[in-house]
């Protein structure tokens, strides 16, 4: 085999109160196609912004020697010119324009500021010819589906000479078909000599293109193995991907057994939604989970499972188009249309993207707690502002959220602290069920801890909770009961003791054709 | 963005040091005033463009006669200016007002000129109209989802050629008396005879007590709260000059012929509108759509109804704003309101609004209103010619809002 084209020594990079890559040490050869797999959040992004460019060079320690040279880039464009093109999970073309304007698109056939539209069409049939897409060039890129678009940005890095061609997780988004197509592409470039790296967590995919896999873990790379060397199965790289001890991470727990002919606190039944844009595609597919009074229910699954789309399309049809299904509160059907009613029905969701979704990060912490249940404190539409004042400093004691005052922009605190405000404000809108969307993304150790108290507490008070994360570990540290989810549909069920972080990963990264 | 909250939030001011050491007022003045230069920025702006044109018009500007003008002149945009900054705060833009302006001073023409309607009833109908086509406005906003640029340019072409339409492209007046007392009127002399209007010399003292009095107590609630109060030193200087401020213009108007009429109603309403944005669900509810609309969403906030009302009350006040402009030039024209909603617009973005929603506050609106409204008062006394006036109010919206760009980025929120 040719020697390597791409080394990355001890990579460490560091964000403010996060160590996103302790030591991360890559090795690509000439050539090949290399996997990268690891749990959400164990740094395989973060690791390809370095290498891109996106984090330019001096933002991180290590060396990254591309054809033996090392490299100093400030930019993505510095590393294009090295023929390093990175091609994201979300897409960026321009819908409006055209696949040719999208493939030359900052890179232009032109003269004088002039685009020669002769020599651009006819670039761009080369390249759509080589990635065997069977469009017009002039055709725009919004009329052309997920599948073919992504085909578009691979024609793009083609144009721009590239010699190593990064895809982050580039099926997500595509059905069986369409994956399927960009997978034989991937092999028949490489058969053209490219090399390429591609981040997935599909086992079934990397088994069929990659030639070797680098296993990531919580920002160190944990090793590299062989894909297509017998002793490489798909539990071999599971057992390196979750390969982690649980030490005192949780609080003390007793496990909660739910009395047996009470009605479930929240039951949904053959929940099915619709992509908002692609209406033919299901994002949740046929989805049934129960939760009880004082359980903690876990939802497993990794990015693009649809978990958060289960949960906001539940929450007030927040996500997606609705194509079915009920929601049940103590046995009986309610009607879960729009947010308010879900509320009304002791219904919280707690998002994943706190500060998109959750927070109104230019206001006081004190009205972001109060803002979901102002009634509360509240006289005929009148705030109380002492009432909410006292409500506030209330929560800060108790969920510990480090300002001085409740006056404080919530944008100031740290991800730890604004977790909490976004907790504190459900709580206080004081519901029986309440789904948490990875309430711990993004925070420090010491505040999980804090929150995997609070939530514990809400359970022995009665509450129904559904803990939706990627972090398996703390779903097996925290909850009673646990579902896998995978493109969309639920693949497992598993109790406090059948779960293992083997047996929950196998069943999330089950996809379509495995499970049939 | 988020980082460790201990390390960003300004240290508190070194607590006794300074001021036991008596360093001075003035380094407590400037010390305050850093921290809070987002809300004192644009009111000493205000101060200070007095002073300018105080001194420039050799004392004109503060005449008992100019100050009462000054008031009547302005009283229609900052009443506009008023409903803007809630459609601002919101999120959301109206270009319609300057037509509905012109629209609702047409039908109350055709009211009350045309049709003889007694005054009251037709202001009520005006009214009604106003919040009408404000709601109409309203819901392709709000519930079709139209972006309100769009639904609102529609309006202003709509409503300025539905005045054409309805004054045939007349001039319609005069107006009933007791309309024309509400747009230029003052407010009844009571009581002996003093060389002052007395009622306004009471209103002014009420005023005075009661803004003591709110100071004194929110300073109180915030030390029982063990809150950063600023010295008490500076407290005071801040009480002396709200005071003193609050006295001279009450003097000044009662030195005259009194307060305006139109300025209780502008003083209601800023009450009023303040008491609602500050304290009201309704007024939290619009912070949070425009701060962020899917967290409001997700919590619960009813959205759509929130933008329809914010369109509605806009269109009401419109409405106001077109009676007391008709009511005032004693005729409906159809060039009437022209570049209000500009005016406004503009105030509310002097004042503290923000391009993208959810910041500011209804005082905000009126400085802002009140630094045009002054800016325009003096260059037309020193003589400067409505073409250089519109380049330096130009520059001074210019000014005002970069300058608040820069400030919200060194302090880094």
């Amino acid at each position: 085999m040719a020697g390597p084209v791409l080394e990355m020594r001890s990579i460490v990079k560091t964000f403010p109160g996060v160590k996103a890559l302790s030591d991360v040490t890559l090795t690509v050869r000439q050539g090949e196609v290399h996997a990268i797999c690891g749990e959400n959040g164990a740094g395989k992004s973060t690791l390809m912004k370095v290498l891109s460019g996106v984090h330019p060079h001096g933002s991180y320690e290590g060396d990254v020697l591309f054809e033996e040279e090392t490299c100093r880039f400030k930019d993505i464009r510095a590393s294009e010119q090295h023929g390093i093109v990175i091609i994201h999970q979300e897409l960026a073309l321009v819908p409006y324009l055209s696949i040719a304007e999208n493939i030359f698109l900052g890179n232009e056939h032109a003269k004088r500021g002039l685009i020669n539209w002769n020599e651009t069409l006819r670039h761009a049939t080369e390249l759509l010819r080589r990635v065997g897409l069977a469009e017009n060039p002039e055709t725009r890129v919004a009329d052309i589906g997920v599948g073919k678009q992504q085909l578009v940005e691979i024609a793009k890095a083609l144009s721009k000479k590239v010699k190593l061609l990064i895809l982050d997780e580039p099926t997500a988004a595509l059905n069986d078909e369409d994956s399927g197509k960009l997978l034989d592409l991937i092999l028949s470039l490489k058969d053209q000599g490219m090399t390429s790296i591609i981040i997935s967590h599909k086992l079934n995919e990397i088994r069929r293109v990659a030639d070797s896999v680098t296993i990531i873990r919580d920002g160190h790379s944990i090793e590299t193995l062989d894909v297509k060397a017998p002793e490489t199965t798909e539990d071999r790289i599971i057992s390196g991907m979750v390969g982690r001890d649980l030490e005192n991470r949780f609080p003390e727990r007793t496990p909660h057994h739910p009395e047996e002919g009470t009605a479930p606190a929240l039951e949904i039944r053959n929940w099915t939604v619709h992509h908002p844009i692609d209406q033919q595609r299901k994002v949740v597919d046929d989805v049934s989970i129960e939760v009880r009074r004082g359980e903690i229910v876990g939802i497993a699954g990794l990015m693009g499972a649809g978990r958060t789309e289960l949960a906001m399309s539940v929450f007030g049809r927040s996500y997606g188009r609705y194509a079915g299904g009920t929601v049940l509160r103590d046995g009986t059907e309610i009607r879960t249309k729009s947010v308010p009613e879900a509320v009304g029905h002791g219904i919280a969701y707690a998002t994943e993207d706190r500060k998109h979704y959750g927070l109104n990060l230019i206001d006081t912490i004190n009205r972001n707690i109060s803002l979901t249940a102002l009634g509360k404190v509240a006289k005929r539409g009148v705030v109380d502002e002492h009432g909410e004042r006292q409500v506030a400093e209330g929560f800060r004691k108790s969920m510990n959220i480090k300002a001085p005052t409740v006056f404080e922009p919530v944008g100031k605190l740290s991800g730890g602290n604004q977790q909490k405000v976004v907790l504190s404000k459900w709580i206080f809108a004081g519901p029986e069920v309440l789904i948490l969307d990875e309430p711990t993304r993004g925070i420090d150790v010491g505040a999980k801890y804090e929150i995997y108290t609070v939530i514990d507490q809400l359970a022995a008070q009665g509450k129904a909770v559904v803990f939706i994360s990627s972090e398996l570990p703390e779903l097996l540290g925290m909850c009673d009961r646990i579902y896998t989810m995978a493109a969309g549909r639920l693949t497992g069920e598993f109790s406090r003791a059948e779960a293992s972080q083997e047996a929950l990963m196998r069943q999330m990264t089950k996809d379509k054709e495995v499970s049939r | 963005m988020s980082t460790d909250s201990t390390a960003k939030t300004p240290a508190p001011a070194p607590p006794g040091s300074k001021n036991a050491s008596g360093e001075g007022l003035l380094q407590l003045m400037l010390d305050g005033m850093r921290r809070n230069m987002r809300q004192y920025g644009m009111l000493m702006a205000l101060g200070l463009i007095v002073v300018l044109f105080a001194v420039w018009t050799e004392g004109d500007l503060l005449l008992p006669r100019n100050v009462s003008n000054l008031v009547l002149q302005n009283s229609y945009i900052l009443i506009l200016a008023i409903g803007m900054m809630l459609v601002i705060i919101s999120g959301h833009i109206d270009l319609s007002v300057g037509s509905l302006t012109a629209f609702i001073g047409a039908m109350s023409a055709v009211l009350m000129v045309e049709h003889d309607l007694p005054w009251p009833l037709a202001v009520v109908l005006c009214l009604a109209i106003g919040a009408v086509a404000g709601s109409a406005q309203g819901f392709f906003i709000a519930y079709l989802g139209i972006p309100s640029f769009i639904v609102t340019l529609a309006g202003m072409l709509v409503f300025r050629g539905l005045t054409e339409i309805f004054l045939k492209g007349q001039t319609l007046g005069p107006f009933p008396k007791g309309l024309q007392k509400i747009a230029n009127g003052f407010l009844p002399e009571v009581g002996p005879e003093t060389n002052y209007h007395n009622l306004t010399l009471l209103l002014g003292f009420a005023l005075i007590a009661f803004v003591v009095f709110q100071e004194v107590r929110d300073r109180k609630r915030q030390q029982e709260f063990a809150l950063d109060v600023p010295p008490f030193k500076l407290f005071l200087l801040k009480l002396v000059a709200l005071v003193s401020a609050v006295l001279v213009v009450t003097l000044l108007l009662a030195s005259y012929k009194g307060a305006p009429v139109v300025l209780l109603i502008l003083g209601v309403l800023v009450v009023g509108f303040g008491y609602l944005m500050r304290n009201a669900i309704i007024g939290r509810h619009i912070y949070a759509i425009g701060g962020n609309l899917p967290a409001a969403k997700l919590s619960g906030v009813k959205d759509k109804k929130v933008t329809f009302l914010v369109f509605l009350n806009m269109g009401m006040l419109a409405a106001l704003a077109g009676l007391v402009f008709a009511a005032r030039f004693n005729a409906a024209s159809p060039k009437a309101g022209l570049n209000f909603e500009l005016e406004a617009i503009a105030a509310a973005f002097i004042g503290g609004a923000s391009m993208s929603g959810g910041v500011g506050t209804v005082l905000g609106a009126i400085v802002g209103g009140l630094v045009l409204g002054v800016l325009n008062n003096g260059m037309n006394l020193v003589g400067i010619g409505t073409d250089y006036q519109q380049v330096i109010k130009g520059l001074v919206l210019l000014a005002a809002v970069g300058f608040d760009v820069w400030n919200k980025r060194k302090v880094g929120s």
